[in-house]
């Protein structure tokens, strides 16, 4: 029969004062593993949710991104007349994109950052369904209007409905703001691909890179078929969300790496400082292990014990952690993804998922600061320990 | 140092604790090093770029090029000291995940622009001998086992094709914060395999500003002579260059450094405690020795070494962890052109764990000499 | 009755044969017990008493099964436990023996109650069985208005007698007291000695005592001695 719980709840309570060091340094571990990890799905989010596992990108075959891509007249006539493309009302659902990166200031410091100027048609909204506009109205075609994602919005200077921005000689009207559910999109600014290409004296027509509504997600091999046997065309075809997912893949990198690293080296600390102090309590309680084992308790009940407070200890960080970490959930912040040399910006996603993974966490660290305390607790020789200090 | 039996004597009496609280040391100052490092690999550029050097790129657009009949008139500004131009080119070897920088450069004038990095003689030589020759940096010739000799084939990506070079020379720095990851060749050779209506293109110009010329003059005047053209410039100095880079990286860095900086002052308190809390718990011991005769100050004394020794001890193991992990390469696989822990670090955590090995050690020894003998050997 | 110096078979509830237990110090020995010969009847009340070193201490460790014999044999209600180890021992011990301590050893954490219920936990009794025989034990040694209050807040006396509350809660074989009067008052020893008088008067315990005090061996009805590890009388 083991020992009850009751025991080890106040016998944590009774020593809050050395408990409180673990408990904050397993706080201090599971908020910290919990932020990572949010910061890693949040920035998996912004740009993998930008894709939709409906759309095919096409590129030319080689191209590192869409900045290095180009496709030809011809070759978007092919991809228009694919049977696999969705048709809408005013035909095929493809949109024609180019990108170049901007100069724009920085709301926060005023220095440049890289923004993402995208050139499309009527057709992206059609094609990338989770734009949505929130504020003003689109961009007209063949004017210098612009609409700018929320992120930009709010991350820059001088985007503001209304102001006019200095994009490659000419001026642009601001004429409205949308909003893309936090993804890629969020972050740059658009206007039309006729215009643009012009402005930086690039060849009409030519898009970089074309993204069409399938019919259905299983169409992307027969259109990718397609499209590669064609001897015209030199492209590669990605279904869009892997596409983003690649995209973000040294970011992605960089960001476990460095959140794993710091989570772990918390991690060690926070198993010392449970060690610590569970080895001190077992050290100060040897009269009343001694008692136990003489009241005929065995050396399991012990190891259960000892193992259920460091537990109760472990959890009570973990909670403390994550509620700790919880307000961050929203929080956005930006970078610049090297991949594609411009400036995004992304939320923390605190999940349910990510707490309960902090819980598991914390509760593992537990179990390593418990164990070894309490197996020594249960080899102690109990009569010396009866008699002795 | 007759005391020193005593103190090893007590180490050995408290085994694991003393162990426990080495590894906490060694812990906390493991992270205050490695997140120093990354924050010198984030702020690189910065911390690298040449004090007399500014960038000529294009305004509109860091991708758009700059036309090469620039050069001359670049050149005829006043201040203009050294001149030289390179362009991005951006293939891949093997696997997009090798990545390193690629540029193909003016090779007649680029040594003498950057005088960081060091290539023998008969390399630089090599390269002006060999059009298809080019100059890699020691820590991408490590990674990929490079040697002098060499044939490198990488995939063009902005400009397809299949390329080949001549590995004629490997370059070393002369800083701890020298980018030792780039791959030059000759711009010349690029510009003869490209498509006509971009072979007359830069991506950027460098220039070194002469002493005793006002750099933002010379900016001012660089910009005002393309300024309404099809191709104007923007002027900076490098460092400001790499800094928009550092801003743009933005939160991410700043990110990182305060979660470091959170849990390192986590981990020191708690250490700390834990220190403190061996102290108390051992008023019995300390209590013990005073019967024996030591005078309150020389116990508070052998307190007072034995945390800060610990501290030093565990605090040293740390430092010298984090400098073997720095050595052991670049852990995001090429995104740090850097990765090393420099020396003011060290010692600013050296001097921080003395403070709190002090501070531990300090604040019960000074209850515990309070504590009268008798009440002390009480709780025994 | 109690005897020493018997040889040979017995029907008493304790009997100890040719006891003896020696520890090792490096390359010395120290010979603690030596030839030890006892028999204990069931309802006698021991003081066992002798100079400090003597060996009482290891003595009583010995036949409550805390220790196990260098040589001889320990019968226990005609169980030779001398012989038995580790998870075995452990449960006769909770099954056969109530320990009263000097320095009453409760877990300050827990109330009186929950420290009388400890020895319980080892049964297979249900929940409100263990609480009625919880509260026969506090109410036996006076305390049943105690039980909800932690150690600290009762006096030596009042938690030696919550230790003695646990100790017989179980209903073991007999009971093994270790100075059980060394950090009390006057006053309070006397009523502790009191308390153990009843239980063995009223309540037909067996109590083996290891005392300093003469005026606790005196409520014994017998006193032996130990001195360097012999038993006399």
């Amino acid at each position: 029969m083991p020992l009850p719980v009751v025991y080890n709840v106040e016998s944590v309570r009774a020593r809050w004062r050395t408990s409180v060091v673990a408990v904050l340094g397993i706080a201090g571990a599971v908020g910290v593993f919990v932020a990572m990890l949010a910061l890693a799905k949040g920035f998996r989010a912004a740009l993998v949710e930008s894709g939709s596992a409906m759309n095919a990108i096409v590129r030319r075959a080689g191209a590192t991104s869409e900045i290095d891509s180009a496709v030809t007249l011809t070759q978007q006539k092919v991809i228009e007349d694919a049977l696999e493309v969705a048709h809408g009302p005013s035909g095929p659902l493809v949109s024609h994109e180019a990108v170049v990166i901007a100069a724009v200031p920085l709301r926060e410091t005023g220095t440049d950052a890289n923004v993402q100027v995208r050139g499309v048609t009527e057709k992206a909204r059609l094609v990338h369904e989770n734009v949505a506009l929130r504020e003003g109205r689109w961009p007209e075609p063949g004017l210098f209007e612009l609409v700018v994602g929320k992120n930009a919005a709010a991350s820059y200077r001088g985007v503001g409905i209304g102001d006019t921005l200095k994009l490659g000689g000419a001026g642009w009207k601001v004429v409205g703001v949308m909003d893309a559910g936090d993804t890629a999109f969020d972050s740059e600014i658009w206007c039309d691909l006729s215009l643009l290409n012009p402005v930086y004296h690039r060849p009409q027509g030519v898009a970089q890179s074309v993204v069409a509504r399938l019919r259905s997600p299983e169409a992307l091999e027969p259109f990718r078929q397609r499209l590669v046997g064609d001897p015209r065309m030199k492209v590669q075809v990605d279904r869009e969300t892997d596409y983003y997912a690649k995209a973000s893949q040294m970011m992605t990198t960089l960001v476990n790496v460095l959140g794993t690293l710091v989570a772990a080296v918390m991690g060690v600390g926070a198993v010392f400082a449970a060690l610590n102090t569970m080895y001190s309590a077992v050290a100060e309680r040897r009269r009343e292990v001694a008692t136990i084992k003489a009241l005929g308790f065995g050396g399991s009940s012990i190891v259960l014990s000892f193992t259920l407070e460091a537990l109760v200890i472990s959890l009570l960080g973990g909670l403390l952690g994550c509620a700790l970490v919880l307000p961050i959930n929203g929080l956005t912040t930006s970078t610049m993804n090297f991949q594609t040399f411009s400036h995004l910006a992304f939320a923390f996603q605190v999940t349910p998922a990510l707490l309960g993974i902090g819980l598991v966490f914390a509760l593992l660290m537990g179990i390593a600061g418990g164990v070894p305390p309490a197996l020594r607790a249960a080899r102690m020789p109990v009569t010396v320990a009866l008699r002795d200090l | 140092m007759k005391y020193l039996p005593l103190l090893l004597g007590n180490f050995r009496r408290h085994r694991v604790r003393v162990a426990l609280t080495l590894g906490s040391f060694a812990v906390a100052l493991f992270l205050f090093c490695v997140l120093i490092a990354i924050r010198g690999a984030f702020n690189q550029g910065v911390e690298a770029a040449g004090a007399d050097r500014i960038l000529v790129v294009n305004k509109v657009s860091l991708i758009q090029p700059l036309p090469l009949a620039y050069r001359d008139r670049v050149a005829r500004v006043p201040g203009v000291k050294d001149l030289t131009f390179a362009h991005w080119f951006g293939g891949v070897y093997q696997d997009e995940k090798n990545f390193f920088p690629q540029f193909a450069v003016d090779h007649t004038t680029w040594r003498q622009m950057y005088t960081e990095f060091r290539v023998p003689e008969e390399q630089w030589r090599a390269l002006a001998a060999d059009k298809a020759g080019a100059v890699v940096g020691k820590v991408t010739a490590e990674r990929f086992g490079w040697k002098v000799g060499d044939r490198i084939p990488i995939k063009g990506a902005i400009y397809p094709g299949d390329w080949e070079f001549n590995l004629v020379g490997i370059y070393e720095g002369t800083r701890p914060q020298d980018d030792l990851s780039q791959f030059w060749f000759r711009w010349d050779y690029w510009a003869e395999k490209v498509e006509p209506d971009i072979k007359g293109y830069v991506g950027w110009y460098v220039v070194r500003v002469d002493k005793g010329h006002d750099a933002v003059t010379v900016v001012k005047t660089i910009d005002s002579a393309f300024a309404n053209s099809p191709f104007e410039t923007r002027t900076q100095s490098e460092a400001a260059f790499m800094a928009s880079f550092v801003e743009q990286m933005g939160n991410i860095g700043f990110l990182m450094t305060a979660i470091g900086a959170v849990v390192f002052f986590t981990l020191i308190l708690v250490t700390g405690n834990t220190m403190a809390m061996s102290v108390r718990e051992r008023t019995g011991e300390l209590a013990v020795l005073k019967t024996v005769g030591f005078r309150d100050g020389a116990v508070l004394a052998l307190v007072l070494v034995e945390s800060c020794l610990l501290a030093l001890l565990g605090g040293a193991l740390g430092i010298a962890l984090a400098k073997a992990f720095t050595m052991s390469g670049d852990p995001t696989g090429g995104l740090f052109p850097v990765f090393f822990v420099p020396g003011w670090a060290m010692g600013l955590g050296v001097a921080v764990t003395l403070a709190v090995g002090l501070l531990a050690g300090l604040l019960p020894a000074l209850g515990a000499r309070r504590l009268r003998v008798i009440d002390a050997l009480r709780t025994l | 009755m109690v005897k020493i110096g018997s040889n040979g078979a017995s029907e008493s509830l304790i009997v100890v044969r040719d006891l003896a237990k020696t520890y090792r110090r490096g390359s010395e020995e120290l010979h603690v017990l030596q030839g030890i010969n006892l028999d204990v009847d069931r309802g006698d009340f021991v003081a066992f008493m002798g100079p400090s070193g003597s060996g009482k201490t290891t003595l009583l460790n010995l036949l409550g099964g805390l220790d196990v014999p260098s040589a001889g044999t320990v019968r226990a209600d005609g169980e030779e436990i001398s012989r038995l180890s580790g998870a075995r021992l452990v449960r006769w011990r909770a099954r056969h023996v109530g320990f009263i301590f000097q320095m009453y050893n409760l877990i300050p954490v827990l109330s009186a109650f929950r420290n009388v219920e400890l020895p319980l936990l080892l049964t297979p009794l249900g929940k409100a069985e263990r609480r009625r025989h919880v509260e026969n034990a506090l109410a036996l040694v006076g305390l049943a208005d105690r039980a909800k209050h932690r150690p600290r807040e009762l006096s030596g006396g009042q938690q030696q007698r919550v230790a003695i509350a646990r100790a017989i809660v179980a209903d073991p074989t007999f009971l093994l007291c270790d100075e059980p009067t060394g950090d009390l008052d006057r006053r309070s020893a006397d009523e502790i000695l009191e308390l153990l008088e009843r239980l063995v008067d009223e309540h037909g315990k067996t109590i083996l005592m290891v005392t300093h005090d003469p005026r606790a061996a005196e409520r014994a009805h017998a006193t032996l001695h130990l001195d360097k590890g012999v038993l006399a009388a």
